[in-house]
């Protein structure tokens, strides 16, 4: 406990992001409506990014919300708007068994986490702080250039493979989008009758 | 607790809040203005008057608007999604306010009038109330802070503002906003490909991502080496000037790729009124409208302190040695080119078909973006 | 400067929740945004050992960890897309043509 009475703002920006992080980590998976979950997600990546900035990784941190944030994150909400997925029916759900074994895992794996953690003790920081966009674009291109451009070659397989994955077999069903909007935003019964009342 | 307050800079935190508050007031006004601007200039365009009615020359036409948006009435739909309905237009208008902290005003150590004075009643003052502050207000610094990742950062958050029109569109439960929605989602994303990617092409003439520094780079040749016209990085003399090449190649493409990123005319299709009703806010009122629309004015302000920081030199300027205090007024004025463009365009060119904008983005733009990083590079070798 | 520890247990936090969503959820687009969430967990623990360390290899492995979810959300959501198209649905459980 003798850490706490050395508490600086650092700390408080740990724990204001930390708490955010696991909140919003929560909701990614308990909610039922995967909008939701997704605007979850997005919180825990800007609350890592601002943990990352606590540990000076700056440049990390701005890719993490331009990247992660901005770019794939969009994908996922645009996905769950294009397909205008709504919540799902619980009576779908097969495999129950797992809901009751989630949560004793999860326990445990906290329990041997926090117990490993014990015995690692407080190492002090380097005083070499890396983190600014010189630090690692000399990594990037020097050491681990290699890596650096099989990810890239990485990235157009994706590509090709997402293309070939989400083009259309058929003219028929280029109207597909349409008829889904529209299905999903035919009022429902109640709605219906309280708009014919207004009307009325 | 002792140590929680002893790490706390409280000059500099109360400095940054200053700061904030004033140029925040000024991005406000600059806005407010920006729109009745647009309302005259539209209105010489065609030849018609513009509002003109609400003190000298309609000058207080903004705030008349305000009073408007505050006392309407704020409908929310009965079938909307009333969380993600009411957080959206905060959504989009938080990540464009928060750039406003890097934006390079002016010099570095502007002296300031009256500093001296301000520096001694203030000591004196902490000091009798045992503080202790040592505050050196002679010159000040006109931007809030700067770090090594400031466009990143700049990307960042403009990045983050596609989330209040997408989750508006989709909360909105309409088909107008999903459509308006989706269309601008997508077309954010494309064309945030070519504005980062025609940035690349000024960094590496200026071998740093910090604003600040990018800016205070160009103030060779009497404040007139601005990027544009080559910049500093392949050294003194005239060869520099091939660098303009890629520069004003990567100054158009960042122009057309802002115009798209901030969803305005041509490139407007996610409002298109005759296609859409008004797109993505299609179901919002009154204050959450104002928004909305206030969040679309940062946006356009913040492309346009990019372009100018880049491209145009920021304050630099004729004379800026002489006389720093120019370096606000010349950033100022080079600010309201851009926007004074965007009004320009919007009453000249008609809309882009959607599928005429996507492949301008992705078959155009973004081949022509990745060239000119090709080109910047051979011809920074070759310069060099 | 915040302790080491701190970090590791928020990461081990955020990973195991990923996990408890993986078993909770299922929605393919929910599962792979826990799977997102443990990659992000494990960023953490990246960065903050570069920062103890002192090295700068622990956050070229983020880069590269982020290029790879990029990759896997674009392929990802595109099965998903497919995977729509032909069953209506998103359970996991009701593609199940490979089962005996």
């Amino acid at each position: 406990m003798e850490q706490f009475a050395q508490i600086q703002v650092s700390h408080l920006f740990f724990l204001a992001f930390a708490s955010l992080a696991v909140v919003a980590a929560f909701n990614v998976i308990l909610q039922r409506n995967p909008i939701y979950s997704a605007i979850g997600l997005i919180v825990v990546m800007c609350s890592l990014a601002g943990l990352f900035l606590t540990l000076s990784a700056e440049f990390i941190a701005a890719i993490q919300i331009i990247v992660y944030a901005g770019a794939i994150m969009v994908l996922f909400v645009f996905v769950i708007m294009l397909l205008n997925i709504r919540e799902e029916d619980a009576k779908a759900d097969r495999q129950k068994y797992l809901k009751f074994l989630a949560v004793p895992l999860f326990l445990a794996l906290i329990g041997v986490v926090m117990a490993a953690l014990k015995t690692i003790g407080n190492p002090a920081a380097s005083s070499n702080v890396p983190g600014t966009v010189e630090n690692v674009a000399e990594g990037m291109f020097t050491n681990y250039l290699l890596p650096f451009e099989a990810t890239s070659v990485l990235i157009l397989m994706a590509i090709v493979g997402s293309m070939f994955l989400a083009r259309r077999e058929s003219a028929e069903d280029t109207n597909e989008i349409e008829t889904a909007l529209n299905a999903a935003n035919q009022p429902t019964a109640v709605e219906e009758s309280s708009e014919e009342e207004v009307h009325a | 607790m002792s140590s929680l307050i002893n790490s706390i800079d409280f000059p500099y935190v109360l400095g940054a809040l200053i700061k904030v508050v004033i140029f925040w007031i000024t991005i406000m006004i600059i806005c407010a203005y920006a729109v009745y601007a647009e309302r005259r200039v539209l209105a010489v365009i065609q030849n018609r008057l513009g509002p003109n009615r609400v003190g000298w020359q309609g000058l207080l036409q903004p705030f008349a608007d305000l009073i408007k948006f505050i006392f309407k009435e704020d409908i929310i739909p009965m079938s909307v999604n009333r969380a993600l309905y009411v957080c959206a237009p905060i959504i989009s208008l938080v990540p464009a306010m928060m750039v406003l902290i890097v934006y390079p005003f002016g010099p570095d150590n502007l002296p300031l009038p009256g500093g001296e004075f301000l520096t001694q009643t203030i000591n004196d003052l902490t000091t009798k109330l045992g503080l202790g502050w040592n505050v050196d207000l002679r010159s000040v610094n006109l931007h809030v802070t700067h770090f090594n990742v400031g466009i990143l950062y700049i990307f960042a958050m403009t990045g983050l503002g596609v989330y209040g029109i997408v989750v508006a569109g989709w909360a909105s439960n309409s088909k107008y906003s999903l459509l308006g929605g989706l269309r601008s989602s997508a077309q954010m994303v494309s064309y945030e490909l070519g504005l980062s990617l025609s940035v690349v092409a000024v960094l590496l003439m200026a071998g740093t991502l910090d604003l600040t520094e990018i800016v205070r780079q160009q103030s060779g040749w009497g404040g007139m080496r601005w990027n544009i016209f080559g910049g500093t990085s392949a050294g003194e003399g005239l060869k520099s000037l091939a660098m303009a090449i890629p520069a004003i190649i990567a100054f158009f493409i960042y122009l057309i790729s802002a115009i798209a990123e901030t969803n305005r005319v041509p490139f407007d299709l996610p409002e298109a009124e005759t296609e859409l009703v008004a797109g993505f806010h299609t179901e919002y009122s009154a204050l959450k409208f104002a928004l909305f629309f206030i969040a679309e004015y940062v946006n356009m302000t913040t492309v346009s302190v990019l372009a100018t920081s880049l491209f145009l030199g920021g304050w630099n300027g004729p004379f800026i040695n002489v006389f720093p205090w120019l370096g606000p007024i010349y950033f100022l004025g080079k600010v309201f080119f851009f926007l004074f463009l965007y009004i320009w365009l919007r009453g000249t060119l008609p809309r882009l078909r959607y599928d005429q904008l996507m492949n301008f983005g992705w078959k155009f733009l973004l081949p022509a973006a990745l060239f000119n990083i090709a080109l910047a590079a051979t011809i920074a070798v070759l310069v060099y | 400067m915040v302790p080491l520890s701190w970090y590791l247990a928020l990461s081990a936090v955020l990973f195991t929740i990923g996990v408890a969503g993986v078993l909770i959820q299922r929605n393919a687009i929910v599962l792979f945004m826990c799977i997102e969430l443990m990659l992000n967990s494990v960023n953490l623990t990246l960065v903050a050992f570069s920062r103890f360390l002192g090295d700068v290899t622990g956050q070229l492995f983020v880069f590269i960890v982020m290029v790879v979810a990029a990759a896997e959300a674009a392929v990802g959501l595109a099965i998903i897309i497919a995977l729509f198209r032909t069953r209506e649905t998103l359970n996991v459980d009701e593609a199940d043509l490979l089962k005996l």
